[in-house]
């Protein structure tokens, strides 16, 4: 059985008249460890595929399963637990909090998990050395370039070591050299055994993926290279 | 890294608005200190200067009629012939409930003697407590010893005699010690001499004609006093000189409550700015709230870490209103008590009220912040942006 389900997704923002169909009837599945790229125009629904893979949106209908856990039938602080176990976000503008230091940045998501302060640290330290980071811990987002803040959201990503990552336009803030710094990293880390999900603009970007999940008006209109 | 910390790090950066809070909790309570601290050392300085009144309940035997003196003019019927009280039932008076407040007991015996062919009303006092009951006494010369009188301004004038001159009274030889200078009172007209010697010289041994007492009534109710002096003294008729004492006291209780009042709109207005800054302080960070949600903060921990913060501003509000509260108060004694600083001490029960009173109001006030806080959607939050 695959790792991701989407059964019948359907997204329905407002009612009656105003009603918009994000999502219409969406069936697709990721297995354990692969990297898939969400490709589409923009307002074609890919965040909103984004937000509901990432436990944050209830679709209107459809069923939405994790490791054979159907997420939207957990409540809601469960589903915050799941979250937090589960998945890893990279957002598109990094949302790094900008009064904490790079560590205490990556170290976020271990902030409600009963582990000792130096666990977490180290825990962090190794993030950001697989991130190649190391000797920036200290500094304060707003002392380190868009491509090291990228490289920060990724390890605050990966420092609880989660099944599935989910990137939204990772790169879409960086130059081109970053960019491809950057995927390798997504590479790498998928080697490794993540599974991720990344919605791009970039058709160089989606071809580090190896699949690709194309989204026009709401539909899925190709799940394949 | 914990919510304790992201809290601490969050009031740090954003300075200005924890300053605000913090002013704004930390005038309330400063206020409320002040006027608490202000109100007990105004109750403790008119304590003190009830102390010199003198005598604020007086005993006197029990009698049917009615006086007819009024303002130092007697028309007759004083009733010398009423029963005495027996001197060793005032000791009773030392172990009633409130003898705490017994800060003087002055036994008093009368008699009419003839001196220099003048009768002259002699009173046997007790000079150690007159110092208590009578603080306004001022004697040319010394107290009297066994053998010694004081007399009355006026007293003094009509017999035409000095500090030193000797006196015969009852056939015994006297010294006059001092002679006491006006009063105002009844009391320039009166020999005084030692109680013992009075009821010798009388033939009223352990017999006292009154007695008068200071009260100090700051933590008692007077009348409750007067209750336990009649419950010990049975034959005796106890009253006190209310409109003193009361008179005071309810100046003192209208200004509580005045000071209440005005400590609970001063509360309620710091509340007023903890909870408008707190929103405006929740609504400023929906990306990070956005985030925080998005990464597994439970509702729980969002609310958690806004309190922590109004916890912290509210604590150090709490400390620094005590501070500022203290130091009003010290400045405002010396400009409303007419000694000039009525003495004020840092009171342990003040800060610990202070902090817990600053720490319940931010706390109270951030409810409903941490409330909307901890409500928000992390999908909405982070496409709000």
């Amino acid at each position: 059985m695959s790792y991701i389900r989407a059964e019948n997704l359907s997204k329905q923002y407002g009612s009656s008249d105003a009603a918009v169909m994000a999502l219409h009837n969406m069936d697709f599945t990721v297995e354990s460890g692969e990297f898939v790229s969400i490709m589409g125009e923009s307002g074609a629904g890919k965040s909103t595929l984004l937000s509901i893979v990432g436990a944050m949106n209830p679709p209107s209908s459809g069923k939405f399963v994790v490791d054979g856990i159907d997420v939207y039938r957990l409540g809601s602080e469960k589903r915050t637990d799941f979250r937090r176990e589960f998945i890893g976000f990279v957002f598109q503008s990094f949302h790094l909090v900008p009064y904490l230091t790079v560590v205490e940045n990556v170290m976020l998501p271990l902030t409600t998990v009963k582990v000792s302060k130096k666990r977490k640290r180290v825990l962090a330290e190794e993030a950001l050395d697989q991130v190649a980071l190391a000797g920036k811990e200290d500094r304060l987002p707003s002392q380190i370039s868009g491509g090291e803040k990228e490289r920060v959201a990724i390890a605050r990503a990966i420092v609880n070591d989660p099944p599935v990552i989910l990137a939204d336009e990772p790169t879409g803030n960086l130059d081109s050299t970053t960019t491809h710094e950057i995927m390798g990293l997504f590479q790498r880390l998928n080697q490794e055994g993540a599974t991720i999900l990344m919605v791009t603009h970039s058709q160089d970007c989606a071809a580090y993926a190896k699949r690709i999940l194309r989204v026009s008006d709401g539909r899925l209109v190709e799940k394949d290279i | 890294m914990n919510l304790r910390d992201i809290a601490f790090k969050n009031l740090l950066r954003r300075k200005a608005k924890a300053l605000f809070v913090l002013a704004g909790l930390a005038i309330g309570v400063s206020t409320v200190v002040a006027l608490i601290s202000f109100v007990d050392a105004m109750t403790e300085n008119i304590n003190h200067k009830l102390e010199k009144y003198g005598a604020n309940i007086l005993i006197v035997p029990k009698t049917e009629n009615l006086s007819l003196t009024y303002g130092g003019l007697s028309l007759g019927g004083v009733s010398f012939e009423m029963q005495e009280i027996r001197e060793q039932d005032l000791i009773k008076i030392r172990s009633i409930k409130n003898a705490a407040n017994v800060a003087g007991l002055g036994p008093m015996v009368f008699g009419v003697v003839n001196v220099e062919n003048h009768r002259v009303l002699l009173a046997g006092v007790d000079f150690e407590a007159n110092w208590i009951l009578k603080p306004w006494w001022k004697i040319d010369g010394t107290i009297p010893g066994e053998n010694g009188v004081v007399l009355g301004s006026e007293t003094a004038a009509v017999l035409g005699l000095n500090q030193g001159s000797p006196v015969t009274i009852k056939g015994r030889q006297l010294i006059v010690s001092g002679v006491l200078k006006p009063t105002g009172s009844q009391d320039d007209q009166l020999i005084f001499m030692p109680l013992k010697t009075a009821q010798a010289v009388l033939n009223k041994e352990g017999l006292v004609s009154m007695a008068e007492v200071a009260a100090l009534c700051k933590d008692c109710p007077i009348d409750a006093m007067v209750k336990q002096i009649s419950d010990v003294v049975p034959g005796a008729k106890v009253m006190a000189i209310q409109q003193v004492v009361k008179g005071r006291m309810e100046a003192l209780a209208q200004f509580k409550k005045f000071s209440y009042g005005v400590s609970i709109v001063v509360l309620l207005v710091g509340s007023l700015v903890v909870l408008v800054t707190m929103m405006g302080s929740v609504r400023e960070r929906t990306e990070e709230i956005g985030i925080f949600r998005a990464i597994g903060f439970r509702k729980s921990h969002v609310f958690k870490i806004v309190l922590l913060e109004a916890g912290f501003i509210s604590a150090a509000a709490g400390i620094l209103g005590y501070i500022t509260g203290f130091a009003l108060t010290k400045g405002a004694m010396h400009f409303f008590s007419e000694s000039g600083g009525a003495s004020i001490q840092p009171s342990l029960e003040l800060v610990g009220g202070a902090l817990a009173l600053a720490v319940l109001v931010g706390l109270m006030a951030s409810v409903y912040p941490a409330y909307l806080a901890s409500r928000m959607d992390p999908n909405q939050a982070l496409n709000a942006i």
